[in-house]
């Protein structure tokens, strides 16, 4: 049948066919990669993806649900005890803190300091995580719908996870900290030094560079959020050094950081968003950054 | 091996519906949330699928179909437009100029004429990944291991689910 079929008319060859893709193909690439025109066909078309992929996640929701149910009562009442000790624990500390905040607040009346707002929350839960080795990212169940902004910072309760770089209507995508393209600025908790905290690739790995050998940084040490860049709010806890080499042959010393949070252990995270608006950046200082169009570290003023 | 008559296993009917069927379950295969060791491992099940269609009735799903597929997976996996879509358009045309050759063939043959095509889909994959962002892990590529390995279990699927059901009547 195929046969007698092949005779007639088919239209342009395989190759040209390969050629024309090819070329299409490349064009998106190109356009994609450096433009933001197709952002709203994207919306568009995750329309038809998006009950296709919560479809999916189904299975291992159910498998979730199903595992949390046959749970050990040994193991619940364990841990029942551990949260009452730790929630006794924190009573105090909670006790202690909101002294310290009016005493803050009343310094900082004083003093006539700009007010470091509590910023408000959206709980959100993780759809699916990405399945290209290549990206560390993941798919919140919170969209343009509930007014989710690119740029908007995603933490657990312990510290920063990520950051929002792509919104849809439904969902979006949160590239983590972990990422090889992303950047945090941070500061040393013990002694104020600042500094960037790099993406290794790698979940539970991130990088300090480009910091001298002779820059005060022990192991342990805690980086939390600096706040410079108005990207991420102050004070938000990123990463705690685990081990620090020397190498005399290199003028930058080598510094290896574990997360703070569970970046891969999370089902539910949480939505920062009224971050404070800072001044514009100087024109000088953009230049280099246009030949950069990629996400995370740009600078969104 | 595959238990059909070699001839007649290329000109076994299928549907359009079958066909867009079966492109859908690899989509939603892919999409399944993989994770650590398997999400190494996984398979690109749309490759497979496209590949087998690609081979089997090349006028009916050829490199505009594979497209469009890429597109879908593009969208679905927030990589660049035109990521996948490329590797997929760079597969098709492989599975084309391969349909002829496929049918003198048995499962296990078929299995190493295809690995190359695979591994060529993988490698535009990850050079347009190299270009953006200069870096490429090579476990990358045990899924294209992983993916020709699963050519024989899913071309006897496929084959078993086009045959021809028996007419109750005729007996």
């Amino acid at each position: 049948m195929e046969h007698t079929q092949s005779f007639f008319n088919r239209g342009p060859s395989p190759a040209v066919r390969l050629v024309f893709f090819s070329l299409l193909s490349l064009l998106l690439l190109f356009v994609d990669a450096h433009y933001k025109y197709l952002e709203s066909a994207r919306s568009a078309l995750s329309i038809f993806t998006y009950p296709l992929q919560r479809v999916v996640s189904v299975p291992s929701e159910l498998w979730h649900q199903a595992d949390s149910f046959f749970v050990l009562h040994a193991s619940l009442l364990g841990e029942n005890a551990r949260m009452r000790q730790q929630h006794s624990v924190d009573a105090v500390q909670l006790q202690q803190l909101q002294v310290l905040q009016a005493d803050n607040q009343h310094l900082r009346d004083l003093l006539a300091v700009q007010q470091r707002a509590a910023y408000p929350t959206q709980l959100a839960e993780i759809i699916y995580v990405e399945r290209d080795i290549f990206k560390r990212k993941l798919f919140l169940d919170k969209g343009a719908q509930a007014n989710v902004q690119p740029g908007q910072v995603v933490m657990d309760d312990i510290g920063v996870v990520g950051q929002i770089t792509r919104v849809y209507p439904w969902l979006s995508e949160v590239t983590l900290i972990t990422d090889k393209d992303h950047a945090v600025p941070v500061q040393v908790l013990r002694n104020g030094l600042r500094a960037v905290v790099f993406g290794s690739g790698d979940i539970g790995d991130l990088a300090l560079r480009y910091m001298p050998v002779s820059s005060d940084i022990q192991e342990g040490d805690i980086l939390v959020t600096s706040g410079i860049d108005g990207t991420y709010p102050p004070g938000l806890p990123v990463a705690k050094v685990s081990h620090i080499e020397h190498d005399t042959a290199y003028p930058f010393a080598r510094i290896q950081c574990v997360p703070v949070a569970g970046v891969d252990r999370q089902r539910q995270l949480l939505i920062l968003s009224g971050l404070p608006h800072l001044p514009e950046h100087p024109e000088v200082a953009e230049e280099k950054d246009t030949d950069k169009p990629k996400r995370g570290r740009k600078r969104k003023p | 091996m595959s238990g059909f008559p070699k001839d007649q296993e290329f000109m076994l009917p299928a549907s359009n519906t079958f066909i867009v069927l079966s492109l859908l379950v690899a989509l939603l295969l892919n999409w399944l949330p993989w994770h650590g060791v398997l999400l190494v491992l996984h398979p690109d099940f749309v490759a497979l699928v496209l590949l087998y269609w690609c081979t089997h009735k090349p006028f009916r799903v050829g490199i505009g179909m594979a497209w469009m597929m890429g597109v879908f997976a593009d969208v679905a996996d927030a990589s660049l437009f035109g990521q996948h879509a490329l590797a997929y358009t760079v597969l098709a045309f492989g599975g084309i100029v391969l349909h002829r050759r496929m049918q003198m063939f048995d499962l296990r043959q078929q299995t190493l004429q295809i690995f190359p095509v695979l591994l060529l889909t993988y490698v535009v994959y990850a050079l347009v990944h190299w270009q953006l962002h200069s870096y490429v892990s090579w476990t990358y590529f045990l899924g294209c291991a992983m993916s020709a390995l699963l050519w024989v279990p899913l071309t006897m699927l496929l084959q078993v689910m086009r045959l021809p059901r028996p007419d109750p009547d005729d007996v």
